[in-house]
């Protein structure tokens, strides 16, 4: 069966390393921050200036003055910071936060992101996306496989606007795990709980690796 | 000591003319200049090309001065939650410039550094690259951009002493430091404005010699945008 949203997120946690700091953007790549596993510490970082972000706040405690980048409002765990916008940017540019998930409308096999911009829909901008896939060096994309009317948003090479190019290195989707080959494409990892391969492979546009063993994933 | 408060916010306006470039400080509603922004929008400034990361809401922040068409031009990463925009936008009436946060932020920290432009990765390859120089460091690709330039800067922070040091608070600091280096003459409000000696100098986030003119707020009204809390176990 296809994952739903928080299977996603489940997914991508068990990514997370011990010590690593962690950007991630507004949606399902939210969700991550509730399935850490308890033997690791890891520092979710937000860019509009906090590292040691903590869960939202309790009713009645929510403050103006402490919110994410999806202006939610939130709280910080101790040992946390808070910085400014230019010094938010500077550890993400210099590479300091090891993990960005975010999400996306389309990813090629190369691994170009397009999530920003829809032509003739009001645009609202890209946020920090752009800087974000410019540096990390480990980017996550959490998406579904195919957009509502189906298509495979997997695809050879982005329709939409790019927000960076060659930076997706693995892609968590309600059907499937793959990484991002520079000569291979997509490779096939895992797929989810009682998906075929046949129905991914069917479902993926773009440049598509299948092994010998693709395994269902754990969850 | 040299004082930079003002009295009145006619004062703190002096010189905002019809067709500046002005930063105001926030990240969404989250650390904005509220009392200034009122106060532009009662002085009725015109043509203002406006750079800040977002562009407030319907009846709030930026929005007030959308509102009152006093905005020519948005220079933002991100403008989402604002039907007026949207409506000035699509009709013509509003010019947009999206540009990527990071680079916003480092464009102003450049303008308040002495630094006229400088190169990043972020958008290389993409619109945002358009017609800007492009130079290979260490094997990848960055593109040039440069400081703004900005005749105002309006900025709030949590306390603040008479000689214009600041301090921030939480995430309402977001790019208010950047800008208050960056204006040609920066306001700064604040909810707590001190004398001289209070602040503990090794606190101070940004000092006073930044800051031409600082004044305490008369409302605070800290609006939520995305009010989200967690159950009671």
């Amino acid at each position: 069966m296809a994952l739903d949203k928080n299977g996603i997120a489940k997914r991508i946690a068990k990514e997370l390393k011990d010590g690593w700091y962690v950007n991630l953007g507004i949606g399902i790549p939210t969700l991550v921050a509730n399935y850490v596993q308890d033997d690791i510490k890891v520092e979710f970082q937000s860019e509009n200036g906090i590292l040691g972000m903590g869960p939202f706040p309790l009713e009645g405690e929510e403050d103006a003055d402490l919110i994410n980048a999806g202006k939610q409002t939130i709280t910080s765990l101790p040992g946390s910071s808070f910085f400014d916008s230019s010094m938010s940017f500077a550890m993400i540019r210099s590479k300091k936060i090891q993990l960005t998930v975010l999400g996306a409308m389309e990813v090629s096999d190369q691994g170009d992101i397009a999530n920003w911009k829809i032509p003739g829909k009001m645009v609202k901008g890209m946020g920090g996306a752009m800087d974000l896939v410019a540096s990390a060096e480990n980017i996550i994309v959490a998406m579904q496989h195919t957009n509502r009317k189906g298509d495979s948003k997997l695809l050879e090479k982005c329709t939409l606007p790019i927000t960076g190019l060659n930076c997706v290195k693995k892609i968590v989707t309600d059907l499937a795990v793959l990484e991002v080959h520079s000569e291979l494409g997509f490779v096939l990892r895992e797929r989810a709980p009682g998906v075929s391969v046949e129905e991914i492979v069917s479902k993926t546009i773009g440049k598509l690796f299948v092994p010998d063993n693709v395994p269902e994933m754990s969850i | 000591m040299i004082s930079k408060v003002i009295h009145n916010l006619d004062e703190a306006l002096d010189g905002l003319e019809d067709n500046m470039t002005v930063m105001f400080g926030g990240f969404g509603l989250c650390g904005i200049p509220e009392n200034s922004i009122a106060a532009i929008r009662k002085k009725g400034t015109k043509n203002l090309t406006c750079i800040s990361n977002n562009a407030g809401i319907d009846g709030f922040g930026l929005g007030l001065l959308l509102e009152n068409h006093q905005i020519k031009k948005m220079i933002s990463s991100y403008v989402g939650e604002n039907d007026e925009f949207e409506r000035q936008m699509l009709s013509g009436e509003l010019e947009v410039e999206l540009i990527p946060q990071g680079t916003l932020a480092e464009r102003c920290r450049a303008a308040g550094s002495g630094i006229p432009a400088f190169f990043t990765p972020a958008g290389h390859g993409t619109e945002v690259a358009k017609d800007k120089e492009v130079r290979v460091f260490n094997g990848k690709p960055h593109i040039l951009e440069h400081a703004f330039n900005a005749s105002f800067a309006f900025v709030k922070a949590w306390k603040g002493d008479e000689t214009g040091n600041l301090i921030f608070k939480g995430t309402a600091r977001n790019f208010n430091p950047s800008m208050a280096m960056a204006g040609k003459i920066t306001v700064a409000e604040v909810e707590e404005l001190l004398p001289a000696g209070s602040l503990e100098p090794n606190a101070i986030h940004i000092p006073g010699v930044f800051i031409h003119r600082i004044f305490k707020g008369s409302v605070f009204e800290k609006r939520i945008e995305q009010r989200t809390v967690s159950k009671h176990n």
